[in-house]
């Protein structure tokens, strides 16, 4: 019960040395800037300013996202070239077929559901007294990461033996309804829902905000319009809201879908992947990081990539045509 | 306001069947929002009530029992935070170890790519436009990809057909930070050059012009121009960064590694729930150390959250 915070210190003076050793390259960029010559190129300038950035660039992404992709054709210990068998494994051999499968789930089940639960929340308290104050308790989980919602949620899922008392809310309205206690997290195939939900719970926020934002730009002449010809709250939301609406929609299909792919926290804290609930990311941790598998972790990383990437260049078009 | 005031003129306008019809679909609706708010609230203050509650009671009974036998304490606190032993969570040693690696992961990212942006948007040389297109074109590049390759990178080196070229790091204690730091400053580069060069490039370029006529340098223009001008979009790129830092389980978990010398909350917590999934007294305070910095930074600057939101800047 004796925190020593002496042990500590030593910390806190790296701290120190990094903020410092930010303030010096701050300081040194800017007097370099100021001391070159001015030319009517300004490739001297340009050169000092980028140069950091692109430096870090090349080491951190770059060169890795290169040998990443020769990695993924070599054997585990990365010393023999396999050809195509880390691909060959992640395709044929059942335990990662599990988890291309589960990844399927959940990029197919997240983006809709997450659409369609901020989308009617945002529709139902579009304009009332409360609404503030409504949509920040959906989107305050946004700020919660997602090692703490799966603790959060694992004490909802918790399970005790039918003769006790149940101390996970969901297995208490279960018991209270006169059902058995169930161990949500360990029975394949529902327990990947169980870790689905939580992530909707973190991201419905999202889609709330952005979608409520869409909603109040609706001109206010088409829902006059529309009103003045009697039309029902459901015609409104079908034939104004949601036509009106189409693009943030997308926007927000397109951002879940990416998180998903990429998803890994909450399946590391609440299953570590067992029970047949492991997905490509944390497959690709346990392969490179855990068994020593470099080859087969690279692969799934690749794969990943491949899937990734047309949605995020369809991503990047939108934000750009959003911005002309 | 504006919408406020709009929703009253419209409701006075509305004849009387129509008030009637509003209000029952109003009931309706109401009902459902209620519902979906309590649902995405109740997990979350399920959390806060068992970390105050005692250990033994945690652990035998729901946190509901509280409304009929309430008991609160700050042992679990007291325990998680400053406990020594290695099971009692050590939850303080952890959380100045997020703050560590957290405070330069924003700042390194935040500078350089406030000054690459500027070079982007505002110096005329030739093939700008490729490296523009080139770092615009790494937000593709899931941090999967380079975990494995820049780990070797710190722990080996850089060699080449056998010849050295660079040293490894071998980085110890609490030098360990500078790669964590390397790690998240590398990955946030892409997505916070894209948003500043936004918001750079629509400035009016007859501000910066004048300021050059008069004989200003870039380092003075960026420094007395643009930085003021672009403060909210710095604010916002802060604060998504410091949110991503804080919360990030993966890139903590390769670079910092797993023990109270460098490992942040997250990594600590993700343990726990392996290890000591049942200790419900120390998860539930833990838990809730660690959310509450983000949670104030949150709401305390909620404006900028939703801005950035609007203006895309999740990074994937």
């Amino acid at each position: 019960m004796d925190f020593d915070f002496a042990a500590e210190l030593p910390k806190l003076v790296q701290l120190l040395i990094g903020v410092a050793a930010f303030l010096v390259v701050v300081a040194v960029i800017l007097v370099l800037v100021d001391r070159a010559p001015m030319r009517r190129r300004a490739w001297t300038h340009a050169t000092i300013l980028l140069l950091p950035a692109l430096l870090l660039l090349t080491i951190g992404l770059v060169i890795p996202a290169v040998r990443t992709t020769l990695l993924s054709f070599m054997s585990g210990d990365g010393k023999q070239w396999v050809g195509m068998d880390n691909y060959g494994w992640m395709f044929t051999q059942p335990e990662a077929v599990t988890v291309l499968r589960n990844t399927l789930i959940w990029v197919l089940l997240v983006p809709l559901l997450v659409t369609a639960i901020g989308l009617v929340y945002a529709v139902l308290v579009d304009r009332t007294r409360f609404e503030s104050l409504a949509k920040s308790l959906v989107f305050l989980p946004m700020a919660i990461s997602f090692v703490g919602a799966g603790i959060i949620w694992r004490f909802v899922y918790a399970y005790r033996a039918e003769e006790q008392d149940q101390i996970g809310l969901l297995n208490q309205l279960v018991v209270a309804v006169g059902g058995e206690p169930q161990q949500w997290l360990q029975e394949p195939p529902l327990n990947t829902l169980f870790l689905i939900v939580v992530m909707v719970w973190i991201q419905a926020g999202f889609a709330t905000v952005v979608l409520s934002a869409a909603i109040k730009g609706i001109p206010a002449e088409i829902v006059e319009a529309a009103k003045l010809d009697g039309a029902t709250p459901l015609q409104m939301f079908f034939r104004v809201t949601l036509p009106s609406i189409r693009s943030a929609i997308v926007v927000v299909m397109v951002t879940q879908s990416i998180g998903t792919l990429k998803l890994f926290d909450i399946v590391r804290t609440m299953t570590g992947g067992q029970f047949d609930t492991s997905v490509i990311a944390n497959e690709m941790y346990n392969q490179a990081f855990r068994y020593g598998e470099t080859g087969k972790g690279a692969a799934l990383a690749v794969f990943l990539f491949v899937l990734v990437t047309p949605i995020v260049i369809y991503q990047i078009r939108q934000r750009r045509e959003a911005l002309r | 306001m504006a919408t406020l005031t709009q929703t009253a003129v419209r409701t006075r306008a509305e004849n009387a069947p129509q008030r009637v019809r509003r209000r029952l679909s109003g009931r309706v609706a109401s009902a459902v929002a209620i519902v979906i708010a309590v649902l995405w609230t109740t997990p979350t203050f399920g959390l806060l009530l068992s970390s105050l509650r005692p250990e033994d009671q945690i652990k035998s009974t729901g946190w509901w029992t509280f409304f009929s036998d309430p008991q609160l304490t700050l042992e679990n606190y007291q325990q998680v935070l400053f406990g020594t032993s290695s099971s009692s969570g050590q939850m303080m040693s952890f959380l100045i170890n997020s703050v560590v690696i957290t405070i330069p992961s924003v700042l390194f990212p935040l500078a350089l790519a406030t000054f690459a942006a500027y070079a982007l948007a505002w110096l005329p040389f030739r093939g700008r436009e490729w490296i523009y297109i080139g770092i615009f074109a790494l937000q593709i590049v899931p941090l999967q990809m380079s975990l494995v390759p820049l780990l070797s990178f710190f722990s080996e080196g850089v060699a080449v057909f056998g010849v050295q070229l660079l040293p490894a790091w071998d980085l110890e204690g609490p030098a360990r930070f500078i790669q964590v730091w390397f790690a998240h400053t590398c990955f946030a580069l892409p997505l916070g050059v894209f948003l500043l060069h936004n918001f750079m490039s629509e400035l009016p370029g007859e501000l910066m012009e004048a300021a050059r006529v008069d004989g200003a340098s870039h380092g003075k223009v960026l420094r007395t121009i643009v930085l003021p001008l672009v403060g909210p979009a710095l604010a916002t790129f802060a604060i998504f960064q410091f949110l991503w830092v804080w919360n990030d389980l993966l890139v903590a978990l390769i670079f910092a590694g797993g023990t109270p010398d460098s490992a942040p909350m997250t990594v600590r917590l993700a343990q726990m729930a392996g290890t000591r999934g049942n200790e419900w007294q120390r998860l539930t305070s833990g838990a809730f150390v660690s959310l509450v910095i983000p949670l104030i930074v949150f709401l305390s600057m909620q404006r900028y959250f939703v801005r950035g939101l609007l203006a895309g800047s999740v990074k994937g």
